[in-house]
This record gives structure tokens, C-alpha cells and sequence, in this order.
């Protein structure tokens, strides 16, 4: 089991649990951070903090303290 | 004439501004939702003897009230029950955007869908079924390109049609089953959450099995805007990037574009239009008083406001640029782990660097943060950035005092304003405000050219705002202190020291008695600092009697340092310094702090406490040098 922060860029998982707890659960759930969504983690902020994936087709920007509570399974197939 | 009203729903980055102001023109109405600071846009349009109004509501992503524009949008249908809904979706985003469509149809409002943005879908390799879309959704759906005013007409005439619109519901099968199937989910939902997460995953699967059908992607492309965004953001080439953008900026506005335009409009104001005013004056033989008023007080006053307003325009004018061309959220996304330290998110850091220039625009610009909580500790600390008016402050005495080193004087300050600010932050985040961090959740839209007419409408709807103060409550602020400074309690004082302004400021004096700066003069520079920071030194200069300042400027400028020379040490200027830094901002800021802070409590409270706090480390500075010998 390993969650979203582990991921590297360029790398694309499926979500597996969305662990994030409170309102924001349902903030990142809304945004399609939902299980079974595809998310490719496109890149990370030149500080190291937050990451940049790609849900749907959008592009959307957290903190690795959030990433950290999505547990994913990584896939083979490009998105 | 009957009205109609129409409201146009939809999430940020979907060019629903653009769509906005392509309906409404400059036939458009900025004011506040009732009670808070979110921006309400109101258009009105004529139409075959039909007045329709055209409410623009705030950018959401979903309807679920989990922040203060979603709760607005939720009131506003739940209550104002608008004829027609246009939905404006980004169709190059249309899985998520989508989102929305359902929870708005959900709620029977009558909605029109309005697929955007079509031109950057196809770039993407979309190609979106329009009719098959229509089914899924029950409802008419257009499509437009906003930016280049396709498909505007067709929006134009659905506005004629407006009631009609509304009852043209289509109905489907589809969406039948889908609401069958959400009520019995809200059934089965006991714990009494209707926005569980069961409904959340419906939604998202409905949107799946619609797009299915109703979406053709090609093999995905790599966009411009990606490729782009490489660079921009890049691990190692995004901070020098970012710190380029930010010169550019700053230099456009105080080098090369604002600050010449202010200075050229600060010599026509005390110039030509003051010599107008004075002939004319003189021609009309008006009274000593009223001349006194309207060249000193009001010229003086309100002209010394009014000549930053070439500088704010600019600064506004290329925040609009930026905002619009999608940097903005590159910026919080960069600096969001340095910001995370003071405890408030990477949307906080292009405010405060504004505030560098000016105050005002700072305190505005915090509207970026989503939490109410992050908004108002960033309001509250956004002064304590030097802005540019205190720069001619901290020149004057550093010349008198610490010639060689006027530069390390000045960076100091700078840094005890950022080091303030960051304690500050800090104590707020643990005091007044207080509780667990909000999660930071920002989406990166694409690279995107703004239109002309939204970067112009944005930038006058926020200096408007300056120049409005600027004829009212620095209006009256300027006849005040010209009162004050040209009598006394048995008419017109001949020399200023003996004005009431005088005695105020031998009153204030005594409150910096400890400081080693406790002369009424610089009571009265403190005070009218107030009103403008600038006014610091214009006032030490009226009050030290320098010979008016206009044409021999170097012998003004000479005189003054001597008089201040004598009255001030080193360290006692230095602590006034410090003082003037960190103390009570201006009254265009308070003005500011009022409108952003929706209440007098916060205002005053804002106001106020940094006047203490200027006090205590002044204090401290001047008391802390005279027992390390620095005296």
C-alpha cells in the first residue's frame, strides 16, 4: 500500500482511499479526488512542497501533508 | 417593463467573466453580497422592452457550501429564484466542470448549459456531442468561444427568450433514472449526510457513463500551456523565473510606467493647477481663509493623495494581467512552503509583496485566500510592509543621521517590517484565529491571453475604489487638518505653532516623552503620517518653518536637516524611524481595512494595534541603544 506522496512525477496511480478527513474530504472529492480516479502526478514546487497532479482533465495543486492521507495502486498503462 | 433575471453560474478559470462582460458591456455594477466581502456583479441589459439582469455569481466548484461563495451561490438560487441559470462550463475541463451542472440540476433551477472555451477542447483533441450531452442533462446546451465571441449571439438571443428558455426543459429518461437513483441513495443514506460520499461518487458516475457516449479524446496531447508550464514551474529555473516576473512588475510600476506618470501629475497639481486655482482665486477676490482652503487643505491634501493614482492603475493593471493569464496561482504555488511557516498558504505572498508599493492595493489583493481566518490575519499584517510613501521618511533622516549608510538603515527597516509581520502572523494564527490549518487546495488552470476588456474592467473596477476614498474620506480628512493647522481657539493662528494642530500635537507629545523624540513637531508629523505617510516629512518641514519648498528645494532641504539635526540623535531618529515603520497605517489603508474587514471593530482593532506595538518597539529600540552606550 502506498499513498500519493510516494508517487513520482510522471508517474500515474489509481486511487484507491481517499484517508483526508473533515470538510476537506468531501473539498477533494468534489474536485474528482474520488476512488478509482486516475491521478498522474505531473511535478513537484521548486521548494518541495506542494505537488501538481493531473485528475481528470485538469490540473490540480496540494500539499504532500494531504497526499500523504491518499492511498493509491500504481498502474502500468499511460494515462 | 417586466425585468428578468438572469445569473450565470459556473467554476473559476471557465471565462465566465469574459461571458459576463461580453452581455452586459460596461453596463455593469460592482458592489458587495449583503454582509460580506465576495464581489457582486450586477448588468443590466434592455431588450424587446425587457429589462434583464444579469447577475455574474462568484466561481464555485460545487454547491456543497464548503466555502463562503458557495454558501453565496446556494442562498442566491435557494432564495432569489432567478428566471434562468446559464451554466458556463469549460469544455476543455468538462468532467469536472460538470460536476456543478448536476448539483445545479439537481436543485430544478432552470439552467442552460454553456459549453466554453470550445477552442482550447478541440486543441486538447475533445470533441464534445452536443445533442448527446443535451440528453443526458435534460437541458438546451450552447457552445461558445468567449474570447473571440463565438457563439455570443446565440447566448444573446437566449436572453431574449429568457422565460421561454426556461420552460423549454427537454426532460430525459436518462436524467430520470439518474434522480431515481440519487433519491434512493439519499434514502438509504441514515446518518442523516445528504452530501455523503455516496452521492459524491454518483455524481462523478454519471458524468463517466454521460462523457462516454458524449466525449471523442484523442491520443492526449501535450498542450502549449503544458509545455509552458514546464519551464515556468521548473524545480530549479521557477524561483529566478518568479523573481524576474516580480521585478518586471515592480520596476514597470515605480521606474518605468506609474511612478513617472505620478511625478508628472504631482508637478501638474502643485504647478499648473495650483497656480490656476491661486489666479483664479485672487481674480474673484476671494477670502484669505477660502484661498488658504482650497490650495493648502484641499490641493495639498487631496493632490497628495491623488498622485498615486497613476501608480495604483498601474500596479492594478498588470495584477489583472497576471490574474488572468493564470500566473497568479504559479505564484501561491511557489511559495506556498515558505509562506506555510508564518502559517498562512502561498496565496498570501503576492499581497504582501505588493504591499511594498502601496498598502492599499495589499489589503485588497488578500481576497485570493479562501479561508476567512488566512484573509483576515493577512489583512491585519500586510502594513507592517514598508510601502513606498514611508521610503521619503526613512531618506530624509538617514541622510542627516547615517550618511554612508542610508542603504543598511533602509534595508533594516524593511526586514523589522517582514520580521513583525511574521510574529504577528504567528501570534494571530495562535490567538485571535485560532484552529486547525485549512487544507491547500488550488487548481493550476492553463496558460491563458486575457481579453483586453476584462483586464481593463478588472483594473478600474479596483481603482475605483482608491479614487473614491480619495475624494472622501481624504477629502475630508485634508480640510480637517487644515482647519486645525491654520486656527486657534480665538481664530486664525499667524504661525502654525500656535494653531490648534500645535496644541494636539504638544499633546501627543508626551506619549513619545521616553522615546527621545517628545517635541509637539514631530506629535503633528506622527498625526498627519496618518493621513499619508509621505506627510511625515512635508509636515516636519511646514512645522521646522522651511521656506516654501517649490523652487529652492536644496536650501529647503538643507534647512530642514539642520533643524531636525538639532532636535533628533541618531538613536531617537532611528527609533522615530522604527516608529513611523510599524505604527497606525494611513487612511487610505483604514479606508481599505473597513471595506475588506466588513466591520468597525476589526478596523479599529487594526488601526490601533499596531500603534502600540509601534510604541513598545520604539521604545525599546531608543532605551535598548541608551544602555548599550549607542546614545
Amino acid at each position: 500500500m502506498i499513498t500519493l506522496k510516494e508517487v513520482k512525477p510522471g508517474q500515474t496511480v489509481l486511487v484507491d482511499d481517499v484517508k483526508v478527513t473533515g470538510q476537506a474530504r468531501l473539498r477533494f472529492m468534489a474536485m474528482g479526488v474520488i476512488k478509482g480516479a486516475q491521478i498522474k502526478v505531473k511535478k513537484v514546487a521548486p521548494l518541495g512542497d506542494p505537488i501538481e497532479v493531473q485528475v481528470k482533465s485538469y490540473n490540480l495543486s496540494f500539499r504532500r501533508s494531504e497526499a500523504e492521507q491518499i492511498v493509491v495502486v500504481p498502474i502500468s498503462a499511460p494515462m | 417593463m417586466s425585468v428578468i433575471t438572469v445569473a450565470l453560474a459556473g467554476n473559476p478559470n471557465t471565462g465566465k467573466s469574459t461571458i459576463f462582460n461580453a452581455l452586459t458591456g460596461a453596463r455593469q455594477h460592482i458592489g458587495n453580497w449583503p454582509g460580506v466581502t465576495v464581489e457582486k456583479k450586477v448588468g443590466k441589459v434592455s431588450k424587446g422592452g425587457r429589462q434583464i439582469n444579469i447577475i455574474d455569481l462568484p466561481g464555485t466548484y460545487s454547491l456543497n457550501e464548503y466555502s463562503l461563495e458557495e454558501k453565496i451561490v446556494n442562498d442566491y438560487l435557494l432564495r432569489e429564484k432567478p428566471d434562468l441559470v446559464i451554466n458556463i462550463v469549460d469544455a476543455s475541463n468538462i468532467e469536472r466542470n460538470l460536476y456543478l451542472t448536476l448539483q445545479l440540476l439537481e436543485k430544478n433551477v432552470p439552467t442552460v448549459v454553456n459549453l466554453n472555451m470550445m477552442d482550447e477542447a478541440k486543441i486538447k483533441g475533445y470533441e464534445v456531442n452536443i445533442e448527446t450531452l443535451g440528453e443526458y442533462l435534460g437541458v438546451p446546451v450552447i457552445s461558445t468561444v468567449a474570447t473571440s465571441k463565438k457563439g455570443i449571439s446565440q447566448l444573446t438571443d437566449l436572453l431574449d427568450a429568457a422565460s421561454e428558455a426556461a420552460s423549454t426543459k427537454t426532460g430525459s429518461r436518462l436524467w430520470a433514472e439518474y434522480l431515481e437513483e440519487l433519491a434512493r441513495l439519499k434514502k438509504s443514506h441514515k446518518d442523516g449526510d445528504p452530501e455523503g460520499e455516496e452521492i459524491i461518487e454518483a455524481r462523478y458516475h454519471y458524468i463517466n457513463k454521460m462523457l462516454d457516449k458524449a466525449l471523442v479524446k484523442d491520443e492526449e496531447k501535450v498542450t502549449f500551456s503544458e509545455r509552458l508550464d514546464e519551464i515556468i514551474t521548473h524545480r530549479v529555473l521557477g524561483i529566478p523565473i518568479f523573481l524576474g516576473i516580480m521585478y518586471l512588475m515592480f520596476q514597470l510600476t515605480f521606474a518605468w510606467v506609474g511612478q513617472p506618470v505620478s511625478d508628472w501629475l504631482d508637478g501638474f497639481v502643485n504647478g499648473p493647477l495650483a497656480e490656476t486655482a491661486d489666479g483664479a482665486l485672487a481674480a474673484v477676490g476671494a477670502a484669505k481663509w477660502l484661498h488658504s482652503l482650497v490650495i493648502d487643505g484641499i490641493i495639498g491634501g487631496v493632490g497628495s493623495v491623488i498622485v498615486f493614482v497613476p501608480l495604483i492603475f498601474t500596479l492594478f493593471l498588470l495584477i489583472s494581467i497576471l490574474d488572468g493569464t493564470g500566473y497568479m496561482a504559479r505564484v501561491a504555488f511557489i511559495m506556498d512552503r515558505a509562506m506555510r511557516r508564518i502559517g498562512l498558504s502561498g496565496k498570501a505572498f503576492l499581497p504582501m509583496l505588493i504591499g511594498f508599493g502601496c498598502n492599499v492595493p495589499a489589503v485588497m489583493g488578500c481576497r485570493a485566500l479562501d479561508s476567512e481566518k488566512d484573509r483576515r490575519i493577512a489583512i491585519m499584517i500586510a502594513p507592517f510592509m514598508s510601502c513606498g510613501a514611508r521610503l521619503p521618511v526613512y531618506a530624509l533622516f538617514a541622510a542627516i543621521f547615517f550618511p554612508g549608510s542610508e542603504s543598511v538603515v533602509t534595508l533594516s527597516l524593511y526586514l523589522l517590517g517582514i520580521f513583525i509581520a511574521i510574529i504577528m502572523a504567528l501570534v494571530f494564527k495562535n490567538t485571535l484565529f485560532k484552529g486547525a490549518a485549512e487544507p491547500f487546495l488550488m487548481e493550476m488552470p492553463p496558460y491563458r491571453i486575457p481579453t483586453l476588456q476584462t483586464v481593463l474592467l478588472q483594473t478600474w473596477e479596483k481603482g475605483k475604489g482608491f479614487l473614491v476614498r480619495a475624494g472622501t474620506i481624504i477629502f475630508s480628512m485634508s480640510v480637517i487638518i487644515w482647519l486645525l493647522s491654520s486656527y486657534n481657539f480665538s481664530g486664525a493662528a499667524e504661525e502654525i505653532n500656535e494653531s490648534l494642530l500645535a496644541a494636539i500635537g504638544g499633546i501627543i507629545a508626551p506619549i513619545f516623552a521616553l522615546h527621545g523624540f517628545g517635541s509637539w513637531e514631530t506629535g503633528v508629523a506622527v498625526l498627519t503620517g496618518i493621513l499619508a505617510k509621505e506627510a511625515v516629512v512635508s509636515t516636519l518641514g511646514v512645522v521646522y518653518g522651511v521656506a516654501e519648498l517649490a523652487e529652492e528645494a536644496v536650501e529647503a532641504a538643507t534647512q530642514l536637516q539642520a533643524s531636525i539635526g538639532a532636535v533628533f540623535t541618531g538613536l531617537s531618529a532611528y527609533a522615530f524611524l522604527v516608529f513611523t515603520l510599524l505604527y497606525t497605517p494611513c487612511m487610505a489603508v483604514i479606508g481599505t481595512f473597513k471595506k475588506e474587514l466588513g466591520s468597525w471593530k476589526w478596523t479599529l482593532f487594526s488601526a490601533l494595534y499596531p500603534f502600540v506595538l509601534a510604541w513598545l518597539i520604539s521604545l525599546l529600540v531608543y532605551r535598548g541603544g541608551l544602555l548599550l552606550g549607542l546614545g
